[in-house]
C-alpha cells in the first residue's frame, strides 16, 4: 500500500511531469518490456502501479528484454513498433543507439531534477553512458559459494575460483568471454587498471585463455542468470558466478547455505530506452513515464524489492529496508562502499569493439 | 459437298473446334481449383516463402558500406590494396567527407558496427572519428591524411583500408566465408586464424549427433511401435497414451526434468551411489556434455519416430508372418525377410522427421549441452539475437537449409521418397 504522503508527492510530481507535454495528447495504454521474475516485480511495485494509479494508464508487460535488440531491429524494419519503453543493459542500449533504433534523450528536459535541485545529468553523472540510455540500477556479476562445501576457510577473493587445490569441486561460469577474461587476467597478476590494455594484445588474450585452461575441466558453463543459483542450491557446484540480485534471493529468501564473495564483482548498468519512431502520442506517454519512473524517489523505491543500487546519487541515502523481508538493503548493494572497493566497472567501449572477436575465440576454445 | 472426316476438326455444339473447347473447359476447371486453394497459397507465400527468402538474402546483401561511404568506395577502386602502401590523400579527403555526411544522418555508427564484424575496433574508430570530423571544414582543413591519423592511429595502418576495400561491394560472399571459418581478404579467401575456427566443427557435430539421435530413436522406437501395433486394443491404447503424454508436455519441462535426473547430485547418480555401483567421489558426468544432449533429445523426439512406424506396422497383416513360418522360416528369418522390409517406409518417414527436427534443435542443447553439446543452431541464435550479425546468421541458416535439401535428395535417390509413408 502506498502511504497518503507518497501519493500526494507523486501526484504533485506527475503534475509537473505532465505539464512538460501540456497540449499534446498522450496515449492511454503502453507496453513496457523487461526481464520478468523478481526484477519485473520490483518495477511493477516501484514504478508501474503508482504510475497507473495516478495517470490511469494501462501498462502491458512484455518479458522480452533478453532478445530486445533483435526484436527492436525487426520491428523497425517492419515499421511496426509495438513497444513503448524497453529495459535493457547498457551494452545493448549503446548498440541500439548506434543503430538508430533508440531515441536520443536529453537529460535536462526529459528527466526529473534531483530534490536538491541538482540537474539530472549531474545526478546520474558517469552512469549516462549513452545518449539514448536512462540508467535505473547498478547490478553486478559476482560469485556465490556453498558455505558447507568449501571447507573450513571460506573463499574471500575472486582468485579463489581459480584455486583448484584449495577449493576442489565444480564451479559455474557464464559461457561468454565478458567478465571471464577480466577475472582470468586479474588472477594471473595483471593490475586492475591495466587489464583492458593487456587484453587488446594477442599475448594478453593467450594469457587469459591459459589461465582459464587451468580450471576448464572443473567448470560448468551456463548462459542464463538463473542457472547458477539452481546449481548452487543442488550442490552441483561449490561456487559460481551470477547476478548479485539472484544470489540475494537464494541467500535471504530461500535461506540456502550460500554466501557471496563480492571481490572482483563486475558492475554493469541496466536501464530504459525508448524505441525510435514512435507516434507523437505514444512517445509523449513514454517520456512522461520515464520522467516519473527515474526520479529520485522511484529509483530508491525499487531497491526495496531487489538489491540493485539506484543509478542516481541522490537516491542512495533513501535506500531503506526490504519491503517484505525487513532486512537493511544497503549492505546488499553492489554500490555499498565496502563492496565497491573491490569492484570493476564494465568497459563498454572495449567490449563494443572486441565482443564478436572474443566470442568467436571463446566459443572455439570451449568447443575444443 | 461432304466434309472429309479425317482432316476437318471436330466441332463442338457451338461450332468451335472440340480441342479448343475442351482445353478451355479444362483451363476453367484448373482456375476454379486454383481459386479454391488461392487463400492458402497466398498465405504460404506471404507468411512462409517470402520471410525465408528475404532472410536468406541477407547472407549476401552488403550495401551499407557503399551507401554510407560512396566517395571513399569510389576512390579506393584505383588503390592497389596488395602493395602495402597507404592510400593517397584523395581517399582520406573522401572518407572525411563521407563520415561528415554520415554523422549528420547518424549513419556512421551503423557502418562502424558492420565493419566491426570484420575488424575489431572499427566500431569505436568510426565513432571517435565522426566526433572530430563533425567540427572540420572540408575545404579549409585539407589535407586530411595526417589529421585522421592523429584522430585515430588505425587510419595510418593498412588493415582498415584493406577491410574497407574488400567489403565495399553491394553483394558479398563474406558472410558465407565466415560461416565456414574463412574470411575475405585482399588476396582472396583465407582460413580464419586457428583460435577462431569453430563453425565447421559445430556443423559436423550437429550432423553427427543428429544421426546418433536418429539411430537411438529407431533402436528404442521400433519395439514400442511393434507393441503398439500388435497388442490387444486395451493395452495398446494405454501404451499409446504413454507415448503421447510426454508429447503434450512442454519441451522446457521435459528438458529440465532430464537435468534433475542426470546431474551429478541427481536421481540416477544418487541411485548408483546408494547401490554401490559408483563411488560418491566419482559420480558420473551425464549432463552439460554430449551425453546430456543425446539423451534428452532422443527422449523428446521419440514420438516422432514411433508414430509413423506404428501407422505403417498397423497395416501389415499378421498373416504374412504366419505364412512365412508355415513355409519353414525361423522367427528371425520371418522377421528380417518378411516383416522388416515392409516397415522400412515407416522407419524412413520417422528418420527424416527426427533428423530434420534434430539438426534445427536449439533450446535443448542450450540447456543440457554445456560447451561440448551445443549445435550450430545455437550459433545462429547467437548471431541473430545477441551479436545482431544477421548476415552471418543468415549464411549459417542457408548452409543448414541446403545441407538438409541435399540429404533429402540423396535419400530420395537411395531409398526413394515414394517409399516414405506417414500412414495407411
Amino acid at each position: 500500500m502506498l502511504s497518503r504522503k507518497t501519493i500526494l508527492a507523486t501526484a504533485a510530481l506527475s503534475l509537473v511531469a505532465g505539464s512538460a507535454f501540456a497540449g499534446g495528447h498522450m496515449s492511454s495504454e503502453m507496453t513496457i518490456v523487461s526481464w520478468g521474475g523478481a526484477y519485473s516485480k520490483s518495477q511493477l511495485k516501484a514504478y508501474h502501479e503508482p504510475y497507473s494509479a495516478i495517470t490511469g494508464v494501462t501498462i502491458l508487460n512484455d518479458e522480452s528484454s533478453g532478445t530486445a535488440t533483435a526484436k527492436l531491429r525487426a520491428m523497425n524494419e517492419a515499421n511496426n513498433i509495438t513497444w513503448d519503453v524497453v529495459d535493457v543493459e547498457a551494452g545493448p542500449a549503446m548498440q541500439l543507439c548506434d543503430e538508430g533504433l533508440a531515441m536520443v534523450i536529453d537529460p535536462d528536459t526529459m528527466l526529473a531534477r534531483a530534490p536538491n535541485d541538482v540537474s539530472a545529468a549531474d545526478d546520474f553523472g558517469d552512469m549516462l553512458v549513452s545518449e539514448c540510455f536512462i540508467p535505473q540500477i547498478v547490478y553486478s556479476t559476482t560469485f556465490g559459494y556453498r558455505t558447507d562445501l568449501v571447507g573450513s576457510t571460506a573463499p574471500t577473493s575472486v582468485c579463489d575460483v581459480f584455486d583448484i587445490a584449495a577449493y576442489p569441486g565444480k564451479r559455474s561460469l557464464f559461457s561468454y568471454p565478458i567478465n571471464n577474461m577480466e577475472w582470468a587476467l586479474l588472477c594471473d597478476g595483471v593490475a586492475k587498471a591495466d587489464i583492458y590494455d593487456v587484453l587488446e594484445t594477442s599475448d594478453g588474450q593467450d594469457r587469459a585463455f591459459a589461465k582459464l585452461d587451468t580450471i576448464r575441466d572443473h567448470v560448468i558453463w551456463v548462459d542464463a542468470g538463473s542457472t547458477t543459483p539452481q546449481l548452487l542450491a543442488d550442490g552441483e557446484v561449490i561456487m559460481g558466478a551470477t547476478y548479485n540480485g539472484r544470489l540475494f534471493a537464494l541467500i535471504e529468501e530461500q535461506k540456502q547455505p550460500v554466501a557471496m564473495i563480492w571481490d572482483g564483482q563486475v558492475m554493469d548498468l541496466d536501464g530504459w530506452i525508448i524505441p525510435a519512431g514512435l507516434s507523437p502520442e505514444r512517445q509523449a506517454r513514454a517520456l512522461d513515464y520515464i520522467m516519473f519512473a527515474t526520479d529520485t524517489t522511484r529509483l530508491a523505491d525499487q531497491s526495496k524489492w531487489i538489491p540493485y543500487g539506484p543509478a542516481r546519487k541522490s537516491s542512495a541515502p533513501l535506500v531503506g529496508k526490504h519491503a517484505e523481508l525487513g532486512i537493511d538493503m544497503a549492505p546488499h548493494m553492489p554500490t555499498n562502499p565496502v563492496n565497491l572497493e573491490r569492484a570493476f566497472l564494465m568497459n563498454y567501449s572495449f567490449w563494443a569493439d572486441y565482443r564478436d572477436d572474443f566470442d568467436a575465440k571463446f566459443q572455439a576454445w570451449l568447443a575444443k | 459437298m461432304s466434309v472429309n472426316p479425317i482432316t476437318a476438326p471436330l466441332l463442338a455444339a457451338d461450332g468451335t473446334p472440340l480441342k479448343k473447347s475442351l482445353g478451355r473447359a479444362l483451363r476453367r476447371q484448373k482456375i476454379r481449383a486454383l481459386m479454391l486453394i488461392a487463400p492458402l497459397l497466398l498465405f504460404v507465400f506471404v507468411a512462409f516463402v517470402m520471410p525465408i527468402v528475404s532472410m536468406l538474402f541477407r547472407s549476401v546483401e552488403n550495401d551499407i558500406v557503399a551507401n554510407t561511404l560512396p566517395q571513399t568506395v569510389l576512390e579506393l577502386k584505383s588503390w592497389n590494396a596488395e602493395l602495402g602502401e597507404l592510400p593517397p590523400e584523395i581517399v582520406y579527403a573522401a572518407i572525411a567527407s563521407d563520415i561528415k555526411i554520415a554523422a549528420k544522418a547518424k549513419k556512421h555508427t551503423k557502418v562502424g558496427l558492420r565493419l566491426n564484424y570484420e575488424q575489431s575496433g572499427a566500431s569505436s574508430l568510426f565513432k571517435k572519428t565522426a566526433r572530430q570530423v563533425k567540427k572540420w571544414d572540408l575545404d579549409a582543413d585539407a589535407p586530411f591524411k595526417e589529421k585522421l591519423i592523429k584522430v585515430h592511429k588505425s587510419w595510418g595502418q593498412i588493415e582498415i583500408w584493406q577491410t574497407l576495400k574488400v567489403h565495399s561491394s553491394n553483394y558479398t560472399s563474406g558472410y558465407f566465408l565466415n560461416a565456414i571459418d574463412m574470411r575475405k581478404t585482399v588476396s582472396g579467401p583465407e582460413f580464419q586464424p586457428e583460435e577462431k575456427q569453430v563453425l565447421i566443427l559445430l556443423f559436423k557435430r550437429t550432423l553427427i549427433m543428429s544421426l546418433i539421435i536418429m539411430g537411438a530413436c529407431i533402436f528404442l522406437g521400433y519395439p514400442v511401435a511393434w507393441l503398439l501395433a500388435n497388442l490387444p486394443a486395451r493395452q495398446s491404447n494405454l501404451l499409446m497414451i504413454l507415448v503421447l503424454l510426454p508429447f503434450w508436455t512442454s519441451l522446457l519441462v521435459r528438458t529440465s526434468a532430464w537435468k534433475v535426473m542426470l546431474q551429478q547430485q541427481g536421481v540416477i547418480n544418487d541411485l548408483l551411489v546408494q547401490i554401490g555401483l559408483v563411488a560418491d567421489s566419482a559420480r558420473l558426468v551425464m549432463i552439460n556434455n554430449e551425453t546430456g544432449t543425446i539423451v534428452a533429445m532422443t527422449h523428446i523426439l521419440l514420438p516422432f519416430m514411433i508414430l509413423p512406424m506404428y501407422s505403417v506396422m498397423q497395416t501389415i497383416p499378421p498373416t504374412y508372418l504366419r505364412a512365412a513360418k508355415s513355409l519353414g522360416a525361423t522367427n528371425w528369418t520371418a522377421f528380417w525377410r518378411v516383416y522388416f522390409p515392409q516397415t522400412v517406409p515407416g522407419i524412413g518417414a520417422g528418420s527424416i522427421l527426427v533428423f530434420i527436427l534434430a539438426i534445427g534443435y536449439y533450446i535443448t542443447p542450450e540447456i543440457v549441452g554445456g560447451s561440448k553439446g551445443v549445435f550450430i543452431s545455437n550459433r545462429i541464435a547467437y548471431s541473430i539475437l545477441k551479436s545482431l550479425n544477421w548476415g552471418l546468421g543468415a549464411a549459417l541458416a542457408s548452409i543448414l537449409l541446403f545441407a538438409v535439401l541435399i540429404l533429402y535428395w540423396t535419400y530420395d535417390k537411395i531409398v526413394g521418397i515414394d517409399n516414405v509413408k506417414l500412414g495407411g
